[in-house]
């Protein structure tokens, strides 16, 4: 059983927005083992810095490593984010609950990993916010990743967590994950090395992806 | 005294959880892969890219809409295709009514990515754009649903819609 399950009912958008049919299964195919190489995007701005414009809230680094199942390094790949503001408010005309929005800050970021699958990113720590799942529902903070790495296949977008955080046990989307491992997987580690004097403080969050590769294995140097 | 060791001893543990994590591993030894999460309703404000759904200005448009088990168009999706030859990556997010748009180099089918709210993992399915092609893919998909995989020929293009569920649900991959 993949996990999460597209069908989740304790996550209510998931009832009118799951197959009903059986997944057909793909054989491996040459479209579906390759992806778009960084050269064939056209993302336009790269910026990692998301507190350029002095932003409210806890400044904060997110830095970590983009790693195959193996363990190695996918480079050159790009990382894409986007989050909620200190107050737990999107920059988004369906993101209407009574929290301020920021005027600087926006709320959306992109970088490319380097030769060791490492990034990092300049943000404020995202605030949680109500989200009408169920009564009272509120959603741990957290910040969106998008990644495409080595093939159409090991697409991933995910949540990246905060450690300890109290919403954890109530939230459907957390918890769709069902082995306890992989939810794990999905909360960034404190880093009080990576914190920076009377600048920032620092999480972690390396991402593993799956999915079928078919790159030859990258030569040893 | 007692205060201070306690403490120290969960400074200690705090250690060991950032150790454990970096390091979790399935039975086989393989590293924990990052789960899948949704895209939420916000997704606009990182995933769009301005020129995104143009991979090759002079290719085919493909076009059409997304939705739901209602019958309800889904205005916060977004659709991203692939094809190796030549290599061609475009991504666009859908309006109000649940329309998208991409226009790249002409292949006989396109692998595609949907991504939504209120969808825990993406869903993967193809665009033939030749309803003729011999395919192995194609012929492996019931023949009764096969169409849903077929993209109609228009005057400006193709249409392709994507319904996630419900009546000529379209067939989506597992990969």
């Amino acid at each position: 059983m993949r996990e999460p399950a597209l069908d989740y009912p304790a996550y209510k958008s998931t009832a009118l927005r799951h197959p009903k049919q059986p997944l057909v299964y793909l054989p491996d195919q040459v479209t579906e083992m390759t992806g778009p190489q960084l050269g064939q995007l056209r993302p336009g701005t790269i910026e990692n810095d998301l507190t350029t414009e002095g932003p409210v809230g806890e400044r904060i680094t997110v830095s970590g490593r983009l790693l195959d199942v193996d363990g190695r390094p996918i480079r050159d790949s790009l990382i894409e984010i986007w989050q909620a503001n200190a107050a737990g408010r999107y920059r988004h005309r369906w993101g209407d609950w009574p929290a301020p929005l920021d005027p600087n800050f926006g709320g959306g970021g992109r970088t490319v990993t380097d030769a060791d699958g490492r990034y990092e990113f300049v943000t404020i720590k995202p605030g949680p916010y109500p989200w009408g799942n169920h009564p009272n529902a509120w959603r741990p903070a957290h910040i969106h990743f998008s990644l495409l790495g080595r093939s159409f296949e090991q697409r991933l977008v995910t949540q990246m967590y905060f450690p300890g955080d109290p919403l954890f046990a109530f939230d459907p989307i957390f918890n769709s994950v069902r082995d306890p491992k992989a939810r794990e997987r999905m909360i960034s580690s404190f880093s009080m090395d990576r914190s920076q004097e009377n600048w920032a403080l620092a999480y972690e969050f390396d991402i593993v992806l799956g999915g079928r590769d078919g790159t030859p294995i990258e030569e040893a140097h | 005294m007692g205060d201070v060791d306690r403490r120290s001893e969960l400074a200690t543990t705090g250690g060991r959880d950032v150790d454990r994590r970096s390091e979790l591993a399935t039975t086989e030894g393989r590293k924990v892969v990052t789960p899948s999460q949704t895209v939420g309703p916000f997704l606009s404000l990182g995933l769009p890219w301005e020129d995104g759904p143009v991979a090759d200005p002079d290719g085919v448009r493909i076009s059409g809409r997304v939705f739901d088990g209602a019958g309800e168009p889904i205005g916060d999706a977004i659709v991203e295709t692939w094809h190796h030859d030549p290599p061609a990556f475009a991504r666009c997010p859908t309006d109000d009514e649940g329309r998208w748009h991409v226009v790249v180099p002409y292949a006989p089918y396109v692998a595609v990515h949907v991504l939504a709210r209120g969808l825990l993992r993406h869903l993967t399915t193809r665009i033939y754009l030749d309803a003729e092609a011999d395919d192995p893919v194609l012929a492996s998909v019931a023949a009764e649903r096969r169409e849903t995989l077929l993209a109609e020929r228009t005057e400006d293009g193709y249409r392709f819609d994507i319904r996630i569920q419900g009546e000529r649900e379209t067939v989506f991959f597992d990969v």
